[in-house]
Parts: C-alpha cells; structure tokens; sequence
C-alpha cells in the first residue's frame, strides 16, 4: 500500500472499504431481486399486517418494519412490530 | 468429438462479452479445434471489427435464416486460422428478425462441421437474449467485479435457469488487483459468494485488449498481454483441462514466489 494511500485512509471519515459497502448493497439489492418483490407490495402486506394485528394488540405502527431478509441461502420474512400494550378482553 | 454450443453472456452491456468470444474462439482455434462464432446482436454487430474482418462480409445471419444464402456462403473464415470461422449479425435488422426456433436450427446445422459454436449474445434480456440461447449446451456468464454487473448477471444465471442452462459458468472480467488489494473492489470470493456459480476464470485489466481491438487481433495472440493468458487458460479449462486458478494477486504473488524460490536457492 502507498504511503499516500495509509495516510488517506487514516484520515477518512469511516474506514470501512467500499468493496465491503458494495458488498452489502447488493446482498440487499439481491434479496428483494431474486423474490421479485416490489416495495409497493411489501408497503401493502405491511398495511394489512397493521390490520390484522390491531385488532390484538396495540401496536407502535410507526416503527413496525417489515422486510425480506437473506439468510443461509434462504429468504426469511421478517417483522418487527413493537407492541404498547394488549387489549383488554372484552 | 461431440460438438458443444455455448452461449457467452452477461445482462449488462459493456463488460466484455464480445472480446470474451473471439478470445476464447481463436484460442480454441489455436490447438486445432474446429470454431464458429455467431454475432446474434442484429443491429448492433461488433464480433466483425473485434476479429478484424468487417471488410469480409457479404451475407449475415438474417439472410443464412431467411434463405437469401447458404450457411457456407456467410461463414468468413479466419486470415489467420484455417478452422475458424465467424457468422457476423445482420446491422441494418432488428432483434426480432430472427426467432429462437430458427436459431435453434441454425446451431444444430453447424454441429455437423464444428466442434465448437461460441454464440456472443446481446445485452438485455429481451428477444436477442432468447435467441442466443435457444441452441445452446453450455453457458458462460461474463460480470466485471461491480455491483451493477453482478446483479445483472444474478439476474441471467436466473433466466438461464428457466432455459434448462443449470450449469452456467462465470468469467470475471477487468479484475483490478491493486484495487482489490485495497479493498475498493469486490474480490473473487465476495462474487462467487454471491452468484454461487462455478468459476471458470478471472482475466486482469489489461490495457493490451484494448490496443488489439484497436488492431483487430485478439489479444491471445499476444504472447505477452496478461489478459491473453488468461483468455488462453480458459480455453483450456472450456477443453476440459485441468487448469488451476492463478492467484488474484498475480503480480505480486510471483514475486514473493521468486523471492522465496532465490532465498531456497541461496540455502
């Protein structure tokens, strides 16, 4: 490595090399790729999940996520819904 | 010997799928093998002025499948290599001139002659995708270690699957090392991780492809370009050789190599 490129390095912001931000991008890029999923429809099931479960629990549906994530070769629906409190029954 | 129809493609343009076929097509013509090279991008033909034969053409593959010509009368045979021949793209048609059926004919034709049919596909995956490969046994996924490339060729490996390819094999093309080794290119490993693909060879950047396109020779012609020797290795491995992978880090590897190999001798 050049002398001029350590000292770069040293000074940059974040050390963490593009090749690895790269990487990442399209891991994720690839995941909603290869399940041919559309935001819209991920905005969709998100909507009719909030549905659903309200009528459960009362729910934070401002930070509830959900996204397809990638793991082991396998593709997992992941939710993450944070929950306020549970209705009473009535 | 069986003939092979392999297809060399990619998704994305620009990444050296043309250069990809007529390296791999005159190096298997350099050990006598038996070569044509079919140019499907109607339109858009370039495997012509990459070979150095664009003043050679008189009929294209639009007029082979219509029957303005024999298939011999439009093959252009090699200046340089008996066994080579070259069937050049029509450049005034589209993609739709030619069908996937008729394609599929043409290369069943051409397996009476040859033992080996290199198709160079067009970007896209479109019709011209379709076409190139209609007829094929084998396929060769060309990506350049960005992600732009990567995804569309993620995306080829799927559509190939859907054509019943299920054994595509990748080139990585104009790997840098010294990028690399900085960690401002993806590696070999980051892409085969990803593509989960059969590697069949990794050819450096080299400023000599350029100057034989320039030329119209192929640069495995050239016994100094490294992008040759890559090129000519895994013409090799396409033969069914056994031949192993040279180290990313070609360069600098041999002269640790040298280095230690000086330090034994001294000893």
């Amino acid at each position: 490595m050049a002398l001029l490129d350590i000292i770069t390095r040293f000074f940059a912001k974040d050390n963490v090399s593009s090749k690895d931000v790269a990487r990442e991008r399209l891991r994720l890029v690839l995941v909603h790729d290869r399940a041919s999923v559309s935001p819209e429809f991920l905005n969709k099931l998100k909507e009719d999940l909030i549905k659903v479960i309200r009528e459960y629990l009362e729910i934070d549906e401002e930070a509830l996520s959900v996204d397809l994530e990638n793991e082991d070769d396998s593709i997992a629906l992941v939710a993450n819904i944070p929950v306020k409190g549970f209705k009473r029954a009535g | 010997m069986k003939s092979r129809v392999i297809v060399i493609t990619s998704g994305k343009g620009g990444v050296g799928k043309t250069t990809t076929t007529a390296n791999l097509g005159t190096a298997l013509a350099m050990t006598d093998k038996k070569v044509v090279m079919i140019d499907t991008d109607i339109g858009l033909r370039n495997l012509d002025v990459v070979m150095g034969l664009e003043n050679r053409i008189v009929f294209d593959i639009v007029d082979v499948v219509n029957g303005n010509c024999k298939l011999k009368q439009a093959l252009i045979k090699d200046k340089r290599f008996d066994g080579l021949f070259l069937l050049p793209a029509a450049q005034t048609k589209d993609k739709t001139a030619i069908s996937p059926h008729q394609m599929k004919n043409l290369t069943n034709e051409l397996r009476k002659d040859f033992d080996y049919i290199l198709v160079d596909c067009p970007a896209g995956i479109e019709q011209g995708f379709k076409n190139a490969v209609a007829g094929a046994d084998d396929a060769i996924v060309v990506a350049t270690p960005e992600i732009s490339s990567v995804r569309d060729a993620d995306r080829i490996i799927g559509m190939l699957e859907a054509s019943g390819l299920n054994n595509a094999r990748l080139i990585i093309n104009r790997l840098r090392s010294k990028m690399v080794k900085r960690g401002d290119m993806m590696d070999i490993n980051d892409i085969l991780d990803i593509l989960s693909i059969e590697l069949l060879g990794v050819v450096p950047e080299d400023e000599s492809i350029v100057v034989s396109t320039n030329r119209g020779e192929p640069a495995v012609l050239e016994t100094a370009s490294r992008a040759g020797g890559a090129y000519r290795r895994i013409a090799r491995r396409l033969m069914g050789e056994k031949v192993p992978m040279l180290s990313v880090d070609e360069e600098s590897v041999n002269f640790v190599d040298r280095f230690r190999k000086i330090l034994k001798l001294a000893r």
